[in-house]
């Protein structure tokens, strides 16, 4: 009775989730053994299944390749890069001495709520080759002009910068949050131990930190991947397509030339591939806790 | 309750339209936006036909097309990009006006610039009816041309090569003769429709490796060797119009649309420091690309005569003239050209003699995915030249960069063969 109950009361939200995400998501993987295109759109007699040849099809595309080079660039560069000057912003503003705490904490946290598409416009403007201003600086110092988002080499660390710069307000909020809850005793027992700034921020920061820090770093480590909205604005895959990470690549295969079933199979390997980077996250994170 | 209302609101619709009928148009980008005027004189000579003009910028415009035809949501009639238009009739969302236009009294074929109305040709129907045009042509600083001893754009390729050196040779390293930016397919599209050899085969095969396809590719690129054009990208130069008032580069093709930025944007002391001229060729004044728009009929539309009432009055020489000075787009049509105001305007000249000579793209539903991959493959080739790069060289990435663009666009097409050699089968 209880139990009729229970699934009662709960039956509209799993109905919920099975219309907006179960349905759909077995919906595209059904997709994607098939070649539905243009075509498909015209007639459903003209889509064939094709068992896994999307698949293998795609494991065989040299741009499906460098994208993924692209994107676990990204990731492997940007997110402990974001992270920690996330955690160096955080920690900053956390120190005792800091005045205008809130006013720091807002203007660092302002690039987080801004539009990625007008703060894009922006970038590329301070990445100019001729005009821009971070060229200007570099110029001072003595460096030759960097052709920032004309040069494939340069292309993907712009990129990061943009994206460092874009999104490290928000893990920062997070650090700060996590650096309130570490009691202050800590501190003080260690200080008259005779620990040092170093020996405090290794031996009790960082472990009191831990869980946030997991936390942070799979949020981080999952939006990165998805990165999109940069490249689209900046460069559009762009330039020698250095630039195409795997969702430009799935949004151009789904949406520009309408490869519904192609782009199916580039979404599910994505998600093989996020899935497996958390789980590696999870396992080394509880064996780090355990040592 | 609710379907009770809903009935109550399509009655008294009904009601104060007095049994009018609405066509709906679909119109993109500016053109929407100016349409609407044009539109209003036409329902005070039609009365009983209303027009819903609906506006869409073109980025959203094609999804938004091909989401209308699944959900079965089209309109009457709408202005078409004309490289969608082998899309959407593969689609069988386009009627056939062939009955039309040889009843009609306004739309003359035979007036239409040929390679403008060829574009709407698609096995033995016509689809659609010209609007405005698009196409891509020098456009030139004369002071810069003049200095290296030209008066105006040579009309041939080895000519406007000579050209080209001499403009490098007086301007120095810092800047160039031509704007070619990389990542945009147009300009090696425009000389490579200028070849015999169709890009496409039987609508079924890449056709690059032939010896046109590799003719122009080889052009292109020593264009990039030489360093008379910078190996830049569209969103490096986006402003390509005060670039070349600044000298950066000489000259740089591009579309109609240019010339209203250029008169916008330049001061008045440089109105006079640039103008246009037909595209060069291998051997002589050579084709361009045949862009624009044209209006199609939905094969579901509602109300198709009215729809083919609305392009008549659109597509009638003065309206096209009246829409020409909205807008700066120009005319398809011979008729609609003969006005002081356009061939008295040296800048606009140009076009009315490069209009009779343009060719479309191949009419296959991939040919934009296909243009992507030809821009991808001559980026990576343009990126791998300089001038160190000797004539053996040269012809090696070139021959490369073909084989590969026809692996892949071969590939690319592995679907429509298979299509084409069912429909061939199943008559």
């Amino acid at each position: 009775m209880t139990r009729r109950a229970g699934w009662s009361f709960v039956s509209p939200a799993v109905t919920a989730i099975a219309v907006v995400l179960i349905v759909p998501v077995l919906a595209a993987l059904a997709l994607s053994f098939t070649d539905f295109d243009l075509y498909g759109v015209a007639d459903r007699h003209n889509v064939r299944f094709i068992g896994l040849a999307n698949y293998r099809h795609l494991l065989a595309t040299p741009l499906f390749w460098s994208a993924l080079g692209n994107t676990a660039f990204f990731v492997a560069v940007g997110a402990p890069l974001s992270i920690a000057v996330s955690l160096g912003a955080a920690l900053l503003l956390d120190g005792r001495l800091v005045r205008a705490r809130g006013a720091f904490r807002t203007a660092l946290f302002a690039p987080v709520v801004t539009t990625v598409v007008a703060v894009a416009v922006i970038w590329r403007d301070l990445f100019h080759t001729r005009y821009g201003f971070l060229n200007y600086v570099l110029g001072g110092l003595g460096v030759h002009p960097i052709d920032w988002l004309g040069d494939p080499h340069w292309s993907m660390p712009a990129m990061i910068v943009f994206a460092v710069w874009k999104n490290f307000g928000y893990n920062m909020i997070i650090f700060i949050a996590g650096l309130q809850s570490i009691p202050g005793e800590l501190y003080e027992a260690a200080r008259i131990d005779g620990a040092g700034r170093v020996a405090r921020f290794r031996h009790i920061t960082l472990p009191a930190l831990a869980p946030t820090l997991l936390l942070v770093t799979i949020l981080t480590m999952v939006g990165y991947f998805q990165l999109f909205a940069e490249p689209y604005v900046m460069t559009r895959g762009g330039p020698a397509q250095s630039t195409t990470s795997v969702l430009y690549f799935m949004y151009e295969e789904g949406f520009k030339w309408w490869n519904l079933g192609y782009a199916s199979a580039v979404a599910f390997v994505l998600f093989a591939i996020m899935l497996a980077g958390t789980l590696l996250q999870l396992a080394l994170a509880r064996r780090w806790s355990r040592a | 309750m609710i379907r009770a209302a809903v009935i109550a609101c399509v009655l008294l619709a009904c009601h104060a339209d007095d049994a009018a009928v609405t066509v709906r148009l679909w119109a993109m980008g500016p053109e929407g936006e100016v349409v609407g005027t044009l539109v209003a004189d036409f329902e005070r000579a039609h009365p009983g036909v209303h027009v819903e003009v609906q506006q869409l910028p073109w980025t959203s415009a094609h999804e938004k097309l091909l989401t209308a035809f699944v959900g079965d949501a089209t309109p009457d009639v709408t202005a078409l990009g004309n490289t969608w238009l082998p899309e959407l009739a593969e689609l069988g969302a386009l009627a056939p006006l062939d009955a039309e236009i040889a009843r009609s009294s306004v739309i003359a074929p035979a007036d239409y610039f040929p390679g403008v109305w060829d574009i709407n040709r698609l096995d033995d129907h016509v689809f659609g009816v010209p609007w405005y045009v698009d196409t891509r042509l020098v456009f030139y600083r004369t002071d810069l041309f003049a200095a290296a001893g030209f008066a105006r754009v040579p009309t041939s390729w080895p000519d406007w090569l000579a050209a080209l050196r001499a403009i490098k040779h007086q301007v120095g390293a810092a800047r160039f003769a031509i704007l070619l930016p990389v990542d945009e397919f147009e300009q090696l599209l425009a000389l490579a429709l200028q070849q015999d050899e169709p890009l496409i085969r039987d609508g079924r095969w890449g056709n690059f490796e032939s010896a046109g396809f590799r003719r122009a590719l080889t052009f292109y690129l020593q264009l990039f060797a030489e360093q008379l054009a910078p190996v830049v990208t569209d969103v490096q130069v986006s402003n390509p119009w005060d670039e070349l008032a600044r000298g950066y580069f000489a000259c740089f093709l591009h579309g109609p649309w240019s010339i209203g930025e250029l008169r916008r944007r330049l001061p008045a002391a440089q109105q006079a420091l640039w103008s246009t001229a037909p595209l060069p060729g291998p051997n002589g004044p050579g084709a361009s690309i045949a862009g624009g728009t044209s209006f199609v009929v939905f094969r579901r539309a509602a109300h198709p005569r009215e729809a083919w009432q609305l392009i008549e009055y659109l597509s009638r020489p003065d309206v096209e003239r009246r829409f020409y000075a909205l807008t700066g787009d120009l005319p398809p049509r011979r008729s609609a050209w003969a006005d002081p105001e356009l061939t008295g305007d040296a800048q606009v000249a140009a076009f009315r003699d490069q209009l009779e000579r343009v060719k479309r793209t191949p009419p296959v539903p991939e040919w934009e995915r296909i243009a992507t991959e030809m821009r991808t493959v001559s980026e990576r080739a343009a990126r791998r030249v300089s001038p160190a790069t000797t004539p053996g060289e040269l012809a090696a990435i070139v021959d490369d960069a073909a084989r590969e663009l026809d692996a892949r666009v071969d590939q690319m097409l592995d679907k429509r063969r298979w299509i084409l050699d069912r429909r061939e089968a199943a008559r």
